[in-house]
């Protein structure tokens, strides 16, 4: 078993979550995680101990930092595989662990396929027959749930706009099939020149279905939002009765929220990493400015800002400032309070946010308009995540090689190689493609040539 | 019916087409005592339908089984009328050879050497009944001689429950008027051997001083001709004849359209289904109605005759009609046919019976070969007989078998895609079905399969010699090219600039100017002094392995899972149906096939990545259950 491929995934639940995991196992393991984590030792992880811990950080290929991280180290065959393994944990966040598992992926590792790890731990001694055999069920049941997964994506958008490019892949495949095997039959010939803009288009098609995934990603990684409004307008409130919980501590004293706390929220399915700031009154508590300061600094920068105040006072000094900072486009004024007598000037707001949101962060009303002022801001009124967009990192992985094939092939045909590695090339993007939708490819080129042209003595 | 005992014999082949010829021949050179049945001595290596070999694919075909010890290559350099290398330009991957034989000769040929073949008896007689005895098999002929046969191998191309039509006419006939096989197929389906109709069909000879060839296009061989063999020299072949083409017209057309009710394939008389890829000009017409016009071939079918044949244009239309429409044509107004086109019904196995050996699961020492198997063509069959020749010889004295996986040749390819796909229609070789193709060229069949040959007994000591020297010049001229520097000299930059490449500023390396697509060794040839001469094959090969590299290496790196996947055997008698976790489907198809390994059962339409995930878990589960307890 140990010849077999390196694999990696994301070994904890794909949620929100404190700590999450990216195993890696096999025999090149640790080649792979020594090219995305650095330790703090110096000190490469091939030449630790096994059953140790190692402080650190993983970085992209590209040199670039994502996160801390601890890793921790298993020799073959003392780990849960049986080969070597290393695991990366760092926080949880959904789009670092992914970014994490895709610089894993480019290092060297093939993304695991599902019950891989325990296939592995299984073949390699370290379980039963009868632990195997819950291992099979798992397998089949993950291979019923890939195959309802195909059926509900094969009435989907995703799969016509992939059913599309196959298409145009296979016309183009099958052209240079014909032409190839019916050297003397009427196939029309094949033009370089002409292929390379088909080549080209579909390559482009592609393209934009990757940076689909990427646009999808403001629902499976979420938007930087900054609450903020001066001290005990009720952000915190608001943020507990979002989060529904009480992480925030709040208290009826103004000044109580010290520390930027985060939270992911979901607001209309999408995820808002929530940074409630400090309150932003004038203060000569040194302490708390350099809270005030970071809460401005994150003003400016936030995808998505929620202004919040406080409808039973007057608007004063602090809320004018806070109004003059934000930026109009990316700002929701959230009145709050409606519950208590009206004390403010809605005019002042009305006229400087283009979105006004009412609502008692206590009572919970308003909330649903500030859903929908949120997907406004966003852009994402109307879209929906679940059709027409790469979804999985699986899936992202083949229009990617589907890309790579693609590429080559225009390179073998600019270079002026003949047509014969162009085609491989071709057939190997559109294999990439069958393979997103969990299809084989087998003789479709063979079907189409026959149906496409007319060939044959 | 009385019957008598006419011996003991290893290997039965029965049929003497393409399958049947290398079938006999190779069993017989393996040391089996082999007996090749044919319904007509004067059928022997017949070629029924076009006079020509090799083509796409069905080239690289030809060089693999020459290259393994086969003898049709050697017998299409010594009938050769016109040779060409298709596809030069679209690359090395789809180079194919192609030639236009004399067919009588060609037949005239290939009987010649069957007779004079050690171990091998040629015998005319109809084969109508086979049955098991003991490990071996019964043979009775139409006249009552019984054989008792350790295997036997059905090679019956179109002869098998055979029926020709022609328009409303139809009757029960083998090919080119030869008597069918008709008893047979009753015998086989007692054994339990499901059969199936195919059907192909022949476009019709005309008399040559009938057409007039001034109105055509003339097309000549290529020079110098290179042959199939390796045995044949270089140089040593010419061409030798001429073909021409013509096109059909709207009045072929609407002839056609007017009489399609004539045509017993829309008639729904017949029932075999087709090869898609060898359509009647019928089907061409009704299929692509948009298409003004449709090509056609006329190819001369010997030198000692005047009959030529028409290439594109097979029907199965009434003979008056084909009359009408051929005369429609430019060049054949006055045309005189001398036989007529027509379509032949047959029956064939399913091809998912058999297993990498040709032999049939369920009855050891029974082979099919060629058309028998589902396939069409005569290389296609030509390569199929070979491997069950072989097979049956090596199993009859215990030595094991030989299976050709996809990675190493078209052979396997083409008998992995009939044993795992199955057949819908008669299935042709193309370049397309290899997804190894840059691997599996024709220059580099004997680097694959010599070596396979040789140990199996089948290559001479002479040509086992020749191949050793090749590959030896082919790896020196490698290392020279890749260890030679020629400097930035002005001839040298004329010369790339001449080919539409950059010039080169300080020395480079001999092998990087060659892995530029724009230049060849010919190129080179005033600038590289040291080069030692060398045959063109070789400076072919080294050529191409330095241009394609890194697509070879790819190529190679999938080979290599594949072969991972392939070593994982899968047991011959498990009952997928007891395998907890295998989807329904899976167990169904995989019954039905019944993989060898784990790489076959993953080519299997119907079965998925996570049903190969349970077949492994399985595996290992068996391994550890076998050795008890760690």
């Amino acid at each position: 078993m140990g010849s077999e491929r390196t694999i990696a995934a994301i070994a904890t639940a794909q949620a929100p979550g404190g700590i999450g995991v990216v195993r890696i196992s096999g025999k090149g393991a640790f080649a792979v995680a020594d090219r995305v984590f650095r330790p703090k030792s110096g000190k490469g992880l091939p030449a630790c101990k096994g059953y140790t811990a190692h402080l650190g950080a993983v970085y992209t290929m590209a040199g670039e930092k994502l996160d801390d991280a601890i890793a921790l180290v298993f020799f073959s065959p003392k780990s849960y595989t049986g080969e070597d393994v290393v695991e990366l944990s760092c926080h949880g966040g959904l789009y670092v662990l992914r970014r994490l598992l895709r610089e894993v992926l480019s290092a060297g590792a093939e993304l695991a396929g599902p019950g891989e790890f325990t296939r592995r731990a299984y073949l390699n001694g370290k379980m039963d027959l009868a632990q195997a055999e819950a291992v099979m069920q798992l397998i089949h049941a993950s291979g019923e749930q890939a195959a309802q997964a195909a059926q509900a994506a094969s009435s989907g958008v995703l799969s016509e706009r992939i059913g599309s490019l196959r298409e145009s892949l296979k016309g183009i495949a099958a052209h240079l099939a014909a032409w190839a095997d019916f050297p003397e039959e009427d196939v029309p010939q094949v033009e370089p020149g002409a292929l390379y803009p088909q080549l080209q288009e579909t390559g482009l098609a592609l393209d934009r279905l990757l940076s689909g995934f990427e646009q999808g990603k403001v629902f499976r990684e979420g938007v930087d939002t900054v609450i903020c409004g001066r001290p005990n307008a009720g952000k915190s409130t608001l943020m507990n009765r979002l989060a529904g919980c009480g992480r925030s501590i709040v208290t009826p004293h103004a000044g109580t929220t010290r520390d930027v706390i985060e939270e992911t929220v979901l607001v209309g399915g999408i995820p808002l990493r929530l940074a409630d700031t400090a309150g932003l009154r004038d203060t000569e508590d040194p302490v708390e400015q350099i809270g005030v300061e970071a809460a401005w600094g994150r003003i400016r920068r936030a995808q998505l800002l929620l202004a919040v105040f406080d409808s039973s006072q007057p608007l004063d000094r602090e809320d004018m400032s806070l109004i003059s900072q934000a930026v109009p486009e990316r700002a929701i004024a959230v009145v709050n309070k409606t519950d208590l007598p009206l004390a403010c000037d809605l005019r002042v707001l009305e006229s400087s946010f283009p979105r006004v949101v009412y609502i008692s962060a206590s009572t919970g009303d308003g909330l649903d308009d500030l859903e929908r002022q949120v997907a406004d801001v966003l852009g994402t009124r109307g879209f929906d995540p679940a059709a027409g967009v790469l979804s999985t990192e699986r899936q992202r992985h083949e229009a990617a090689r589907a890309k790579a094939a693609l590429q080559e092939a225009e390179e073998a045909l600019l270079s002026g190689m003949t047509l014969d590695a162009v085609t491989v090339c071709v057939e190997d993007a559109l294999h990439a493609l069958y393979a997103l939708t969990g299809e084989r490819a087998s003789d479709a080129v063979i079907d189409q040539v026959f149906s496409q042209f007319c060939v044959g003595k | 019916m009385r019957t008598y005992e006419a011996g003991r014999i290893d290997v039965a082949v029965i049929g003497a087409g393409h399958a049947g010829i290398e079938a006999g021949l190779a069993a017989a050179r393996l040391g089996a005592e082999t007996v090749v049945f044919t319904i007509n001595l004067d059928a022997v290596g017949n070629c029924p339908c076009n006079p020509s070999i090799g083509g796409t694919a069905k080239g690289h075909l030809v060089r693999e089984i020459d290259a393994l010890g086969g003898e049709m290559g050697r017998a299409a350099d010594a009938c050769t009328l016109q040779s060409r290398m298709l596809n030069l330009g679209k690359g090395p991957a789809v180079h194919s050879l192609r030639v236009q034989i004399d067919r009588n000769q060609y037949s005239q040929v290939m009987k010649h050497t069957l007779e004079q073949c050690p171990n091998l008896s040629l015998r005319q007689a109809e084969v109508v009944d086979l049955r098991q005895d003991g490990d071996g098999w019964l043979l009775t002929t139409r006249l009552g001689a019984v054989y008792r046969a350790g295997a036997a191998i059905l090679c019956t191309g179109t002869f098998l429950g055979g029926r020709v039509f022609v328009g409303e006419v139809s009757y029960d006939s083998g090919p080119d008027g030869m008597f069918p096989s008709s008893f047979l197929p009753d015998s086989l389906q007692k054994l339990g051997i499901s059969l199936r109709r195919f059907k192909t069909g022949t476009p019709a000879r005309v008399l040559r001083s009938s057409i007039d060839f001034s109105q055509l296009e003339v097309q000549r061989g290529d020079e110098p001709v290179q042959p199939f063999s390796y045995d044949t020299e270089e140089g040593a072949l010419e061409n030798k004849a001429v073909c021409h083409i013509s096109w059909t017209n709207g009045e072929t057309k609407r002839v056609i359209l007017e009489n399609i009710h004539r045509s017993p394939l829309y008639g729904g008389k017949i029932e075999g289904i087709g090869p898609r890829y060898c359509p009647s000009i019928e089907d061409k017409v009704v299929r692509f109605p948009d298409k003004p016009r449709h090509q056609l071939f006329i190819e001369p079918c010997g030198l000692h005759t005047e009959e030529m044949y028409l290439q594109g244009m097979s029907s199965s239309l009434p003979e008056e009609v084909q009359a009408a429409f051929y005369h429609t044509i430019p060049g054949l107004e006055e045309a005189q046919i001398m036989r007529s086109a027509y379509a032949i019904e047959y029956d064939c196995c399913d091809p998912l019976q058999l297993d990498a050996t040709l032999q049939f699961r369920d009855w050891p020492g029974l082979y099919g070969a060629g058309q028998f198997n589902g396939s069409s063509g005569y290389e296609e069959a030509a390569a199929q007989g070979l491997v069950a020749g072989i097979n049956a010889a090596l199993k009859l004295r215990c030595k094991g078998r030989l299976v050709l996986d996809r990675a190493g040749s078209y052979i396997g390819t083409l008998i992995d895609d009939l044993i795992t796909k199955g057949v819908e229609d008669p299935y042709r070789m193309m370049t397309s079905r290899s997804e190894y193709r840059l691997v599996l060229r024709q220059d580099n069949a004997d680097e694959r399969l010599t070596p396979i040959g040789r140990k199996l007994g089948l290559i001479s000591d002479a040509r086992w010699d020749t191949f050793t020297k090749k590959q030896e010049q082919k790896k020196e001229e490698l290392k020279r090219a890749l260890s030679t520097t020629l400097p930035p000299t002005d001839a040298l930059n004329r010369i790339l600039v001449s080919r539409e490449t950059s010039p080169v500023g300080t020395g480079v390396r001999l092998a990087d100017l060659l892995r530029r697509p724009q230049v060849t060794y010919a190129d080179l040839e005033s600038v590289d002094p040291a080069r030692p001469a060398l045959p063109r094959a070789v400076l072919e090969s080294v050529e191409i392995e330095l241009k394609y590299e890194g697509y070879i290496r790819r190529q190679k790196a999938d080979i290599e899972e594949m072969r991972r996947l392939e070593g994982k055997a899968l047991p011959s008698n498990t009952d997928y149906a007891a395998i907890r976790g295998l989807r329904l489907e899976a167990v169904e198809k995989l019954g039905k096939v019944r993989p060898e390994n784990i790489g076959q059962a993953g080519r299997i339409s119907g079965v998925s990545p996570a049903d190969i995930s349970v077949l492994l878990i399985w595996l290992a589960a068996r391994e550890h259950e076998k050795e008890g307890p760690a």
